[in-house]
C-alpha cells in the first residue's frame, strides 16, 4: 500500500505545484499510515528528482524514456498504471492542471477508480475518504466520498503552504512497454510563453478588466506585475475581445485560481468573475465604480479609475520593494 | 465521417448557488438550466462547423439525463445537429456518466467525440477522458483548435505556459475549450426545426457511481472591505505586508 503522486517533468525541472503535491501525498501517506511515492515520466537529472525527497517523497519511480517529454494521455496513462500496480497504491494523486486534468481520469477510468478533480484540502479519513473539491466553477465546495479501494484526485495548486524539509529520495528506474498506439497522437509543434510566472501557480495574481479601456493600456498591468514578481490574469469580456490571451481569463468560465493576493483592476466582479477567484487569500479591487460588486468580495478596495490608480500603486510596491532591501 | 457532441445542462452561470436539506442537495428552485458553455460555445458549434465545410456527414448530440434534459438538448438541437439521445440515468459521478456514453457510442462508430473542457457545475473535466479510456480511443484534453483532414485530425492543445500542436489518427476524443469556435445564436428557423428532430431515448446500463457528495459548502463571506484613497498606497501596501501579510 502507498499513496503515488504523479509529478510533471517540465524540461527536467520542477514547478512549486509540484513541491506541493509532493508535500501534499506525503501527508495524505502519513495520515493512513503509509508512504509516499513519485512518479517522474521522461528525461530529468537524478539530483532533480531526488531532491524530491526534501518535500516527503520517500522513494521516485522514474520511468526514463524520452518519448515521455511531452504528454501522451494513453502512454502516461499507462505509466501510472505500472508504478501504481508496482506499489500497490490505494491513493493516486496528480495536480489539477493539464497533465493531472488528462491523466487522472484516464487513470481512474481504467481501475475503475473513483475520482475526486480540483481538491483544496487534505481528504478526511474518518468516514471514509471524504475530499472537499471547488464545484459550480469555485461558487461552492463540495464534499466527495471516493467508495472504491483505489481512489484517483487532483490537488488545486495553491491549496496547501509548501514547507521545504530535508531528505533525499531514492531513486528507481521503473521500465514500460509502450506501442505505437500510445504515441499515435504526435507533437508537431510547440509554442511556450518563456519569462512568464504561470497564472495557475501565481502566489500574486494583477487582473485587468474592462476598467483598463483597450489592449494598449495593459502596460500599467504589466508593469506592476513585473515589481511585484505577479502573474497577469484577465476578465472574460478582455479575452472575447482578444485584447489578452484567453489562457489569462479567469472566472466561471476560465480559469479557477487560488493566489495569496489577488488585485482585480477595472473589472466589476460579475458573479462568474468572483466564481473563478474566490478562493484567494487577499482580493484587493480597484475600480471607478463605488457600486461594483468586486467590492464586497474584496479586502481592500480604492475607489477610483484603473489607469490612474495602477502606476501610483506601482509606485508604492517600488518603495516598499526598495525598503526591504 | 460521424461526429458525437456530449451535451450537459448546467445551470446558467448567473445562478446563485444556494443548497437544501442540510447542505446536502444542490437546490433547483428557481434554477435556469442551459447547456454547459464549454459544450455548446466550443464543442457543438465546431462539429456543426465540421458539417457545413464538408468534412462531417453526420452531427448527434448526447446527454446522460432524465426527462427534465429533454429542454436543453432541444436548444442544442435548435443550433445544430442531426438527431439527439438522451440516456435515461441521473447521475453526477463522472465515471457513471462516461460509462453510459461509452456503452451507447460502442456500436456507432463515432469518428470523432466532442465534449466541453468541463461543466460549469460540477467542474471534474473528466468525461472526455474516462470515456477515450472505455472506448480504448486517443484522447487530447483542452483543445482551442481542431481541424480534420483525409481521416486525421489536428489539434491545438493547451500545456503548461503555451499550446502545443498534436496531430494523429481518428477516431479521437477531444475536450473542447475557448478558441475553438465563436458562440451562436440560435435562428428562428433553427428553433422550429429542432421540434421534430429526432430525440432517442436509450435505457442506462448498470454503471454505479464511484463516488458520492456527501455535502456541500459555500466559501465564507468576507467580512468587510477596508477603502483606501488614490493618495494612501503606501498605507495599502503597508496594509498588505503587515495585515494581510501576503507579501
Amino acid at each position: 500500500m502507498s499513496v503515488l503522486v504523479l509529478i510533471e517533468n517540465i524540461e527536467g525541472n520542477f514547478k512549486k505545484k509540484s513541491f506541493e503535491l509532493v508535500q501534499y501525498a506525503s501527508t495524505v501517506a502519513k495520515n493512513m499510515g503509509t508512504n509516499a511515492t513519485a512518479l517522474v515520466l521522461g528525461t530529468c537529472g537524478a539530483d532533480a528528482i531526488a531532491a524530491l525527497g526534501a518535500y516527503g517523497a520517500g522513494k521516485v519511480l522514474h520511468i526514463a524514456n524520452a518519448q515521455l517529454n511531452q504528454l501522451s494521455a494513453r502512454a502516461y496513462t499507462k505509466s501510472v498504471v505500472a508504478a501504481a500496480e508496482k506499489e500497490g497504491a490505494k491513493v493516486i494523486i496528480a495536480s489539477h492542471d493539464v497533465v493531472g486534468k488528462t491523466v487522472a481520469p484516464m487513470v481512474a477510468s481504467r481501475l475503475k477508480a473513483g475520482l475526486a478533480a480540483g481538491a483544496v484540502a487534505y481528504p478526511e479519513l474518518s468516514n471514509g475518504f471524504v475530499v472537499k473539491r471547488n464545484v459550480f466553477g469555485g461558487k461552492a465546495f463540495a464534499f466527495v466520498n471516493i467508495t472504491t479501494d483505489v481512489k484517483v484526485m487532483t490537488l488545486l495548486p495553491n491549496s496547501i503552504q509548501v514547507a521545504k524539509g530535508e531528505g533525499t529520495a531514492t531513486v528507481e528506474a521503473l521500465s514500460v512497454s509502450f506501442d505505437a498506439k500510445d504515441f499515435a497522437m504526435q507533437v508537431k509543434e510547440t509554442n511556450k510563453v518563456t519569462g512568464s510566472v504561470p497564472l495557475g501557480e501565481a502566489e500574486l495574481v494583477v487582473s485587468g478588466g474592462r476598467g483598463l479601456k483597450g489592449p494598449e493600456n495593459w502596460g500599467v498591468i504589466e508593469d506592476l506585475a513585473a515589481t511585484m514578481g505577479a502573474a497577469t490574469a484577465c476578465s472574460r469580456p478582455v479575452a472575447d475581445a482578444h485584447w489578452r490571451p484567453h489562457h489569462e481569463h479567469v472566472g466561471q468560465t476560465g480559469g479557477t485560481i487560488r493566489p495569496n493576493l489577488y488585485i482585480a483592476i477595472g473589472i466589476s466582479g460579475a458573479i462568474q468573475h468572483l466564481a473563478g477567484v474566490n478562493g484567494s487569500k487577499t482580493i484587493v479591487v480597484i475600480n471607478k465604480d463605488p457600486e461594483a460588486p468586486f467590492f464586497k468580495a474584496a479586502d481592500y478596495g480604492v475607489i477610483g479609475d484603473a489607469l490612474e490608480v495602477t502606476p501610483k500603486l506601482n509606485e508604492a510596491f517600488k518603495k516598499f520593494k526598495a525598503n526591504q532591501h | 465521417m460521424k461526429i458525437l457532441v456530449c451535451i450537459s445542462p448546467v445551470p446558467d452561470t448567473t445562478t446563485k448557488i444556494a443548497f437544501s436539506e442540510n447542505n446536502t442537495q444542490f437546490s433547483t428552485s428557481g434554477v435556469t438550466m442551459v447547456i454547459n458553455p464549454y459544450d455548446e460555445w466550443y464543442a457543438l458549434v465546431r462539429a456543426l462547423e465540421l458539417k457545413e465545410s464538408g468534412v462531417a456527414t453526420a452531427v448527434n448530440l448526447v446527454t446522460v439525463g432524465k426527462a427534465d434534459a429533454e429542454s436543453v438538448i432541444r436548444k442544442a438541437l435548435a443550433l445544430g445537429g442531426d438527431e439527439a439521445i438522451r440516456i435515461d440515468s441521473d447521475s453526477n459521478d463522472p465515471f457513471a456518466i462516461a460509462a453510459q456514453i461509452a456503452a451507447y457510442a460502442k456500436s456507432e462508430n463515432y469518428d470523432l467525440i466532442l465534449t466541453g473542457k468541463e461543466t460549469t457545475d460540477y467542474n471534474n473535466g473528466a468525461v472526455g477522458a474516462m470515456l477515450a479510456d472505455q472506448l480504448d480511443i486517443n484522447y487530447v484534453g483542452f483543445a482551442s483548435k481542431l481541424d480534420i483532414a483525409s481521416g486525421n485530425a489536428t489539434v491545438n492543445r493547451e500545456i503548461e505556459g503555451g499550446e502545443e500542436v498534436v496531430t494523429g489518427p481518428l477516431p479521437l476524443v477531444v475536450s473542447c475549450q475557448k478558441g475553438m469556435a465563436e458562440a451562436r445564436i440560435p435562428n428562428m428557423r433553427g428553433i422550429m426545426a429542432a421540434r421534430t428532430k429526432p430525440l432517442k431515448v436509450v435505457s442506462a446500463v448498470d454503471a454505479s457511481a464511484l463516488s458520492q457528495i456527501v455535502s456541500y459548502e459555500l466559501p465564507a463571506a468576507k467580512t468587510g472591505v477596508k477603502m483606501f484613497t488614490i493618495d494612501q498606497m503606501d498605507e495599502l501596501v503597508a496594509a498588505l505586508h503587515n495585515e494581510a501579510k501576503v507579501i
